[in-house]
């Protein structure tokens, strides 16, 4: 079996973004709380002095891109979960015993699961800008998008990993409460990770969306914590290592 | 070439033996069905057969390949419908469709025609932009059928085709697999535990029972071979002496015990019952009730398993009551 196919890859890519655009709620439902987080917090906080915010960068515009990698990180997770919903509906042995290889099945997941929470990643972005948000630079939105790429492709990786965990879906929310929450909380994204405790900072030193929302606040807004080269770098190592995990684990998958 | 051929094939899962070292060939072009009750050990066979689960022991080749050494071959030439359906319910039945065969790597060109001809053979073709989700049950089954064919399988496996079907919608796809097989020339491998499936549609039967095979024939050939009709006595009391009597009689060409009593096969069952009656009652065993069965698939399961399909069943739901004791008669129920 050919290790990569690239027309396997595509039928998955496309049927993912079929799927997608089909479904209106979906993409409403996937929005909808990154952009009440958005609303709430942005507003709630506007006045509030947030220690350890950069000099001069007011709350809103400190919190659309951990808000845009929030999104990322649900949109990417799910879409590597969702090899979880193809098994319960007996999708996924159609997929299984055709004749490509795992990690083509991974690839085709990943590309599928960006593309779908880079759409959901941008709406959200552009409707940050009727709330106040200003784009730093839109010369720096090519380096945005290949940021978000690389979020999408870490997140994807970790949920097939995760979904390779579990024999159905019943684990689904407690993934989401005790996995993917604190990955959101613990990645700046909504205040800076500098007011945590040492122990849990290290954390989120740990947490690949801390350099995704970082990397993010530095091509958006012009303002981060740590040099643009090195979140990218952190990006691509997180990106291989979940996505060598996940084909790993899904490639031990049983099929039956 | 033999379509499949199987070579001492042994699958376990811990201490269970769930295929229990199996050899048999299917030829070229052959419909073949594998009869038993659920729990038999079928499905487990046919996940080994279609590369999805590696066996324990034993080796098997489909169209030449080997199962286990090379399996990306074997993928390729056979096609598979699932017992639970397996389609993406939000794609239409062409985007289904066209989702198979890129995974099977057809070209733009080869698909379309493809495509194009298997709706037209399935009769989805008016059908063909609908979401999957709004097919009946027999037109999802036919769109497996279809897609199952659709990169031009060598073999083709149904995995309990027709389960969950009604009475009429299995009907038609009896007739519509046995086209296929005679049309597209494709050797067709299914697993069923309706007896009256097998006997309809089958070129040759296997008995399959608790992970083995008790027998391997035509089912005509199978029906003969019980050697005439089986009758059940139901008795009260203990047997011994009426067995002797029924070893001393040359008409009756075997007899076993089961719980009820005795069954007994003969010739022309019906016109021994007054004979079977009146050396019971010599014997000074009370008969309390009395059942003939005409030699069928049925009766031939019986004896050669010792148990009715409605009975291995019960057993496989672990003494609760079978859901599915209507299978035998190859009556409208699914096990699902």
């Amino acid at each position: 079996m050919r290790r990569v196919g690239p027309l396997a890859i595509y039928a998955l890519w496309l049927r993912d973004v079929k799927r997608f655009a089909r479904t209106p709620s979906r993409i409403v439902g996937s929005i909808a709380m990154p952009l009440l987080f958005l609303v709430f917090l942005g507003f709630g906080f506007s006045g509030a002095a947030i220690p350890g915010l950069p000099e001069g960068v007011d709350y809103l515009q400190y919190l659309v891109p951990g808000m845009v990698g929030f999104t990322m990180l649900f949109g990417a997770s799910f879409a590597g979960m969702s090899i979880l919903a193809d098994q319960e509906v007996g999708f996924l042995k159609e997929i299984l015993v055709a004749p490509v290889s795992r990690t083509s099945i991974v690839l085709g997941r990943i590309a599928g699961g960006s593309t779908t929470a880079l759409v959901q990643a941008a709406l959200i972005l552009l409707l940050s800008i009727p709330l106040g948000f200003e784009i730093h630079s839109l010369l720096s939105l090519p380096v945005a998008v290949v940021v978000l790429l690389l979020i999408a492709t870490t997140f994807v990786g970790f949920g097939v990993a995760l979904a390779s965990q579990f024999s159905d879906s019943e684990g689904f929310g407690l993934v989401v409460q005790f996995v993917i929450f604190p990955i959101f909380f613990l990645s700046g994204a909504i205040y800076p990770i500098s007011s945590l405790p040492d122990a849990v900072g290290a954390i989120a030193l740990a947490n690949p969306l801390t350099y995704g929302v970082d990397a993010l606040r530095a091509v958006l807004v012009g303002s981060s914590r740590f040099p643009l080269a090195l979140d990218l770098g952190a990006l691509v190592v997180s990106s291989l290592l979940t996505v060598a995990l996940g084909t790993y684990l899904f490639e031990r998958v049983e099929a039956v | 070439m033999a379509a499949i051929q199987v070579d001492g094939l042994t699958k376990r899962f811990g201490e269970t033996v769930a295929v229990d070292d199996l050899s048999f060939t299917v030829e070229e072009g052959e419909l073949f069905g594998l009869l038993g009750p659920n729990g038999a050990g079928k499905s487990t066979l046919i996940n080994m057969l279609v590369t999805l689960l590696g066996p324990t022991e034993g080796t098997a080749t489909v169209d030449g390949h080997d199962i286990v050494d090379d399996t990306a071959a074997v993928r390729n030439s056979i096609g598979i419908v699932f017992q639970e359906q397996a389609l993406d319910e939000e794609l239409t039945g062409e985007e289904n469709l066209a989702f198979h065969s890129r995974l099977y790597g057809q070209s733009a060109g080869e698909r379309a025609e493809r495509i194009d001809e298997i709706l037209d053979l399935v009769g989805l073709d008016d059908e063909r932009d609908d979401p999957v989700g709004t097919y009946s049950g027999g037109m999802k089954r036919r769109l497996e059928i279809g897609r199952g064919l659709l990169h031009e399988p060598a073999v083709l496996f149904l995995d309990e085709p027709t389960t969950g079907l009604d009475a009429r919608t299995r009907r038609d796809s009896w007739e519509y697999i046995r086209r296929l097989n005679e049309e597209a020339g494709v050797s067709v491998v299914l697993t069923t535990h309706y007896i009256e499936e097998a006997e309809q549609l089958c070129d040759r039967v296997a008995v399959v029972d608790d992970g083995d095979i008790a027998a391997i024939d035509s089912p005509d050939a199978l029906t003969a071979s019980i050697g005439g009709d089986v009758v059940s006595l139901e008795l009260g009391g203990r047997t011994d002496a009426l067995r002797d009597r029924l070893a001393a009689q040359s008409w009756v060409s075997s007899f076993s015990a089961d719980d009820a009593g005795l069954r007994v096969t003969v010739d022309h069952g019906r016109q021994r019952i007054a004979d079977l009656v009146r050396l019971a009652d010599d014997a000074g065993v009370p008969v309390t009730a009395v059942d003939v069965r005409e030699p069928n698939l049925e009766t031939a399961f019986l004896s050669l398993t010792g148990a009715t399909m409605a009975e291995r069943e019960a057993d496989a739901a672990d003494g609760t009551v079978s859901d599915d004791g209507s299978a035998v008669v190859g009556a409208a129920g699914g096990d699902r």
